[in-house]
């Protein structure tokens, strides 16, 4: 075809051999992942692993610094099938005693912030045996009766009686008392509880019945949590075994997510010479045949690396997320190319999906719409004021955290903690949304309004759905192929000259012979 | 469930054949149009040129293209109140923001005296009210994001009565012409009516008449996409619709191409009872619904001029406005 000079149409050839190749990387990684690592294509329970990471921080005052940490071992639901630590410049020791295993890291001279890494991985399997420390029978034979005021004598003696009354053994006895201190009606307990946590309650009140229990710190498995701190729970002696309670929850069999980090009942951190110490978890989920496990270790060593598995878990924990964003960018590309859907800002309805996410579905909707729609009236009043367009914004933002903060404290008080989420949602982007909507509503009326909010809203709403499906959710954090893959169908899409499905309703009175 | 399968089978072969026929018939989709004719034949340096009204009425200017009689600019808060003095010697004057989107922002004064103003609906305004509306357009109430704006004062055109009576409801009727490459190869005239509000705007209601190029005879009649025979407020017929001038319209359309070097675009003209054609607006991202109104699809015609050879002089206007009334003449529908 003869061209203006100047405007040639270039070649497409190089455009698919781009795409060819970006879909051979993807495929051949994805293989290696599946083949080489043993990662299984879908997710599934039964092979899942753990990776937790603690994270100690303190001040070192100058001078030598020993630090001693509490790490977990087997027990009952978790096999440990690996665990590493990293500390620059400190030498490291473990120490395995009877009933507990401590990390100890020592320096010479330190000054200044230190961070400390110990990285475990545990993996879930119902047959895993009680170890250890689990099997121990209490040290003491003999109790010694806690002593008490005489302002909680009478409580604890009316709490210890009711819950006898209630009970056939140590398990059942733990589970009434339980459910007495969080009886908020109960006088007895809320006296107990003036003066004591519930923890210390439970164990005095186990003291005084002379039934042997102790202190364990936990942690709560959620995938991709950060910053997480570890949570007192009571073990109780019972014919040959200890047995888990969470003092806060009258629930028993809800178990099964909670690691025991900590049951040497001495102390989760020691640091010498160093203040300001905490401690800090973070942890994520994998899918991973046990065998691979131990393969792939192996071969992390050795071999070119491809997955974002080798950073720290706190920044695994991020990428879980920002691995779903491309799947997020694909379905935009897919509506308005291919079906012709308008949505209000390109890429808004990705943001309000990773929105929803955090609120769940349902609250995130009604948040949304609350949140706009109030803000649409404000924004209303503003534009009366003739206000400059950044000056306008700014209003619209501090409006919506207002409309935030009121709809967080009334929800809050109405009883509806998952009001509390809509905090979640990116400020500065509902408020571009809100403005945006406005204009489009004086200029071109509200039905135009409802068809690009609605098609926003259905946007994110697809895309809320692919991101929290577990096997998408898979496939994006194990696979760092499938980045690639979604790549090219995106450019792929991008070279589309067809109709947009939309496009043929609209035409439709051109499509007669 | 099979005969809810074989209607959704029914539904989808329906969408391909609809597709395909649409194909056949050379109708063009958005994303064809975007990446097939916009990106690849509007330069993005461009668009500027167009997007302001005030350095579009420029080149048109240089160019030799008539155009409403710019009476003034005021581009600062402080100058708003030289309106008044601005438009003494003028009977009646158009404010526009210079980048208003949509027709949003264009105040009509038909008449005034003494501070008193009057639009064409007979309604008076105060020269307070004037000054405001113009401080509102400086602060980019009318422009796309808000930006600072500035506002354009011209001559009021006064539009072809004669020719279009009972063709257009409470508002001037415009005349759209597709250029590609300078050649035109669609044209169609928006008429306002009462849905519309007065503005030519096809999404909100307003009449999109398809016209021939070789005669400038209407060829097809649409609202909201359907097809329909009459305009529906004056009950005029609309096949009886002929846009006089019709070479000299078509020639300044074309003319476009020089002015601005924007390959695929839209110009927007009005035709003025004693100066002629006149342009108004150029439009790097022109909408689709001309082909609805004309009950043709655009890639035939534009792949028409994609065959032509370049010659080493490019052809005048009046050549190519010759090529495109000899080949994209319709036959009228109506």
């Amino acid at each position: 075809m003869p061209h203006e000079p100047g405007i040639n149409e270039p070649s497409r050839l190089p455009f698919y051999v781009l795409i060819l190749l970006l879909l051979i990387i993807g495929v051949a990684l994805s293989v290696i992942r599946n083949q080489d690592y043993g990662v299984p294509w879908t997710p599934s329970e039964s092979r899942q692993v753990w990776d937790i990471e603690a994270r100690i921080e303190f001040t070192a005052v100058g001078g030598p610094v020993k630090v001693s940490f509490a790490v977990p071992n087997s027990q009952a639901g978790f096999t440990l099938v690996d665990n590493s630590a990293s500390s620059a410049g400190y030498g490291l020791s473990y120490l395995n005693s009877r009933s507990s295993r401590r990390a100890q890291w020592s320096i010479r001279d330190a000054r200044g912030a230190q961070t400390l890494y110990y990285k475990t991985q545990f993996l879930v399997d119902q047959y895993a045996q009680q170890k250890l420390s689990t099997a121990i029978p209490p040290l003491l034979q003999n109790l010694p009766t806690p002593t008490f005021g005489p302002a909680h004598k009478g409580a604890v003696a009316a709490l210890s009686e009711q819950a006898l009354k209630r009970s056939a053994d140590n398990v059942t006895f733990t589970r009434e008392l339980i459910k007495q201190l969080n009886d908020l009606d109960n006088q007895n307990a809320a006296l107990m509880l003036n003066d004591f946590s519930k923890v210390e309650a439970l164990t005095k009140l186990l003291a005084y019945a002379k039934i042997h229990s102790k202190t364990v710190g936990v942690i709560e498995l959620e995938d991709g949590r950060r910053r997480q701190s570890i949570i007192p729970m009571i073990e109780v002696w019972e014919g040959d075994a200890w047995h888990l309670f969470n003092p806060e929850s009258n629930e028993q069999n809800a178990l099964n997510n909670v690691l025991v980090w900590d049951d040497s009942n001495v102390s989760l951190l020691d640091v010498i010479g160093g203040k300001n110490s905490k401690v800090s978890y973070s942890m994520i989920a994998q899918d991973i045949t046990p065998i691979s496990a131990t393969k792939k270790k192996a071969a992390a060593d050795s071999l070119l690396n491809f997955s974002i598995h080798s950073l720290p878990l706190e920044e695994q924990a991020m990428f879980k997320t920002i691995m779903l964003i491309p799947i997020g960018a694909l379905i935009v590309v897919f509506i308005r190319i291919l079906i012709g859907l308008k949505t209000s800002g390109t890429f808004m309805p990705v943001l309000i999906a990773v929105a929803f996410v955090q609120t769940q579905l349902l609250p995130g909707i009604i948040g949304f719409l609350l949140i706009v729609g109030t803000g649409l009236v404000i924004r209303g009043y503003l534009s009366k004021l003739n206000l400059l367009l950044v000056a306008r914004i700014s209003a619209v933002i501090i409006a919506v955290i207002l409309i935030i903060s009121v709809f967080t404290i009334v929800s809050f008080n109405m009883g509806l903690t998952q009001g509390l989420t809509i905090t979640f949602f990116p400020m500065i982007i509902l408020s571009w949304t809100i403005e945006r909507m406005s204009i489009l509503w004086e200029e071109e009326g509200a039905k135009e309004v409802l068809l690009q909010g609605g098609g926003s809203l259905f946007a994110a709403v697809l895309i809320y759905l692919a991101m929290t499906n577990p096997s998408i959710q898979h496939i994006t954090f194990n696979f760092i192929g499938s980045q690639f893959i979604v790549l090219a169908a995106i450019l792929l899409m991008g070279n589309y000259t067809g109709y947009r499905l939309l496009e043929l309703k609209r035409f439709k009175s051109l499509a007669e012979g | 469930m099979a005969s809810w399968l074989s209607s959704a089978a029914a539904f989808v072969s329906s969408l391909f054949s609809t597709s395909r026929q649409l194909n056949l018939n050379g109708v063009m989709g958005m994303n064809k149009r975007n990446g097939a004719y916009i990106s690849r034949y509007n330069p993005r340096s461009k668009y500027p040129l167009v997007d302001d009204k005030l350095k579009t009425k420029i080149i048109a200017q240089q160019h030799g293209a008539t155009v409403p009689i710019l009476i003034g600019v005021i581009e600062h808060q402080a100058e708003v109140k030289r309106i008044h003095k601005l438009v003494q010697k003028w009977q009646s004057f158009v404010i526009k923001p210079a980048r208003g989107s949509g027709g949003k922002g264009i105040l009509v004064i038909s008449a005034h005296n003494n501070g008193v103003y009057e639009k064409p609906s007979g309604q008076v305004i105060t020269s307070k009210d004037v000054e405001r509306h113009i401080s509102n357009a400086l602060a980019g109430l009318f422009s796309l994001g808000g930006k600072n704006d500035v506002a354009v004062i011209e001559n009021l055109i006064k539009f072809d009565d004669v020719a279009f009576s009972g063709f257009s409801f409470e508002g001037v009727p415009d005349i759209r012409v597709i250029v590609f490459k300078g050649y035109p190869v669609m044209a169609m005239m928006r008429c306002s009516t009462a849905v519309s509000e007065g503005k030519a705007n096809l999404h909100q209601g307003a009449v999109g008449v398809g016209l021939d190029l070789a005669t400038g005879k209407a060829v097809r009649a649409v609202q909201f996409n359907q097809p329909i025979t009459h305009h529906p407020d004056t009950g005029r017929l609309l096949s009886e619709l002929v846009v006089p001038n019709w070479q000299a319209l078509l020639e300044l359309a074309a003319s476009a191409w020089e002015m601005t070097g924007l390959g695929y675009m839209g110009t927007d003209m009005v035709l003025d009872k004693d100066e002629g054609p006149m342009v108004l607006e150029l439009n790097a991202r022109p909408g689709l619904t001309i082909q609805i109104a004309n009950g043709e699809g655009l890639l035939p015609r534009l792949q028409n001029i994609e065959r032509l050879a370049t010659p080493i002089k490019y052809p005048e206007p009046a050549e190519r406005v010759a090529y495109a009334r000899q080949h994209f003449a319709a036959q009228p529908r109506l």
